[in-house]
């Protein structure tokens, strides 16, 4: 129990006004201490949350149709082919049981692109929510934990939607893809924390075209998703296995397959709460010289 | 004076001093060593033209900018160690509105009273007072975005009154809003003022000082070059009246030496002399008795605005 409220609850100073001291309202449930910086990040959530409630039945019906499409068009009508023509499989598996793992976090990766870019720009400069929080109680931890939060509970959301659907299509059946889940949430992070950082630093919405076609979309086509990496030239094969999208691909896939085995997994698993890590640090860093001047 | 136990000590002290508070950014200096206190229940101004340093002094103050230098005190506590701390016991009216445009009028308190870690039931019951307060009852579940300057103002300042603050900062309130709009917030202000809430404002409408603050500084350059009330202000840096003449002439410049004894201070305007004086009639009457026939002749009561534009001059600030 602190001090605060009664310190303040003498009213004195408030008089009988309108708004102030009515009695309506008492001082003292008004909070007069504030947790430190950090600790306060669910207050910023709260705000993503109502207004994520406008616009989430549009989300949902997206994260329904998005599996649906992919899965029709590229396991049933592609995977066909890709069957026919090598009957082993693909690492010894139909097409579709190779697909739906890896388009599982690719899209957790699109997901959390999108909901870092254009959101965290407008939060700065355009709607400005970031300053009404500053103004607030909340610091930068707060406001950068608060909509990061958000962003894994989209990339969570439509992970789960996509997983029952794959389920439904045949596509995933091991108990294990379960596990698929918090790697797609995992992964999510990972791209949300970087691109945090790299919003911050936007003047315009120039750079995330930039974003989006030359590194979302040659990493959604070439880090493993639709194809094992090993199909690449060398060079090209190392760089997707720099990228954090072939360590999910990896560990999602080997998890729906059954193939993973606990020393490599911990090792992707490292790998991505590396890349959480180092964004989180530097979008710190950004949001600072941004919105502390 | 009574130490409270969390550290802040009661009224007698100021609830905001500065000392050689200072801003920087790269070489620039927006805020140059400013010693400002302000006691509580008072309304205080910062007048200045724009780039004088009042939204920087105000940032500072607001706990969301570092002070590059100087010492800065609010309700006794230092913003560099206890931000959070004197932020929720704040009111922040800022310069461009940061409102949810896409969220309703409600919603918009709702959801900044639970930056302050208001319960729910709190945040409504408080909601549905700032509403009525604001005039914006009727509007509550309107979308924010369509509803006009002034009542997005409203809004913002109900919005800023949700966690019962002890200081209402307010950033040019009224600047883009038309007459009727300014005086439905003038009043508003008004009655916080009554009920006991100190307000710090900046404005360049010397209209909207004289009307609110009990205090003011006048700021140029990042620089305090005037502190006192409005009154104190008039009295000491212009006299009680101007006489305002008008010939109809281009040049104006002529006539300076000819009534410049008459005057503690000539202005030469483009289209009239101003003439600096205590007692207007006795002077236009001199002006009539040496033959000088101008247009026209007017006595006013000087006002801030002549304080203003003597102490921070005409040229155009960009």
């Amino acid at each position: 129990m602190t001090s605060s409220a009664d310190a303040h609850g003498n009213g004195d100073a408030h008089g009988n006004g309108d708004v102030h001291g009515n009695g309506d309202v008492h001082d003292d449930a008004v909070v007069r201490d504030q947790p430190p910086e950090g600790r306060m990040w669910d207050r910023a959530f709260s705000f993503w949350l109502t207004n994520y409630r406008r616009v989430w039945r549009g989300t949902v019906i997206s994260s329904i149709l998005t599996p649906l499409f992919f899965l029709t068009a590229m396991g049933v009508g592609l995977g066909v082919l890709v069957d026919e023509a090598s009957p082993a499989g693909v690492q010894g598996v139909e097409y579709i049981m190779f697909l739906a793992p890896g388009i599982l976090v690719a899209q957790a990766m699109q997901t959390a692109v999108f909901e870092s870019t254009y959101p965290v720009m407008g939060a700065i400069k355009w709607q400005r929510q970031y300053h009404a929080m500053l103004a607030a109680p909340l610091g930068i931890a707060d406001v950068v934990i608060g909509h990061l939060v958000f962003v894994a509970m989209r990339v969570t959301i439509s992970s789960a939607t996509f997983l029952a659907i794959a389920v439904a299509f045949g596509a995933i059946e091991s108990w294990w893809a379960l596990l698929a889940l918090p790697v797609a949430v995992l992964t999510g992070l990972a791209f949300a924390a970087c691109v945090f950082a790299f919003a911050a630093r936007q003047e315009n919405d120039g750079g995330f075209n930039m974003l989006f076609r030359f590194i979302v979309m040659p990493m959604f086509l070439f880090s493993g998703t639709f194809f094992p990496v090993e199909q690449l030239p060398l060079a090209l094969e190392m760089v997707a296995m720099v990228t954090p999208l072939w360590h999910a691909v990896e560990l999602s896939r080997g998890l729906a397959l059954e193939t993973m085995t606990v020393l490599p997994a911990l090792g992707h698993v490292a790998y991505l709460l590396l890349w959480v890590a180092a964004g989180f640090a530097l979008t710190l860093v950004n949001f600072r010289k941004r919105l502390v001047i | 004076m009574v130490l409270r136990q969390d550290g802040t000590q009661a009224d007698d002290r100021p609830l905001i001093s500065a000392h050689a508070l200072t801003k920087r950014f790269g070489d620039f200096t927006a805020v140059d060593g400013i010693d400002v206190e302000v006691r509580r229940g008072e309304a205080f101004g910062f007048l200045g033209p724009n780039g004088a340093g009042k939204s920087s002094t105000m940032r500072m103050i607001g706990c969301v900018s570092p002070p590059t230098g100087g010492t800065l005190r609010i309700l006794g506590l230092d913003p560099a160690t206890d931000g959070p701390r004197i932020r929720g016991r704040l009111g922040v009216v800022p310069q461009k509105d940061t409102l949810d445009e896409e969220l309703t009028v409600r919603e918009n308190i709702l959801v900044y009273g639970r930056y302050f870690g208001l319960s729910r039931a709190v945040v409504r019951e408080r909601a549905d007072e700032l509403l009525e307060f604001a005039q914006l009852t009727e509007r509550a579940s309107s979308i924010v975005e369509p509803l006009s300057g002034g009542m997005k103002r409203r809004l913002t300042i109900a919005r800023a009154l949700v966690n019962n603050p002890e200081v209402l900062l307010l950033d040019e309130p009224t600047t883009g809003l038309d007459p009727q709009a300014r005086h439905v917030l003038w009043d508003r202000l008004f009655r916080l003022k009554r009920s006991g809430v100190t307000l710090v404002l900046t404005t360049h409408y010397m209209d909207e000082a004289e009307q609110l603050c009990d205090r003011l500084v006048v700021m140029d350059g990042g620089k305090i070059v005037a502190e006192g009330s409005p009154r104190q202000l008039i009295a000491e840096y212009s006299t009680r009246e101007v006489l305002e003449l008008r010939f109809g002439e281009d040049d104006h410049g002529a006539y300076e030496p000819k009534v410049a004894d008459l005057a503690s201070r000539v202005e030469v305007l483009p289209d009239r002399l101003l003439l600096y004086v205590s007692d207007g009639d006795a002077a236009s009457k001199t002006v009539h008795d040496r033959g000088l026939a101008p247009l026209s002749m007017l006595v006013r009561r000087s006002t801030l605005e002549d304080v203003f534009l003597h102490l921070t001059g005409r040229t155009l600030i960009d």
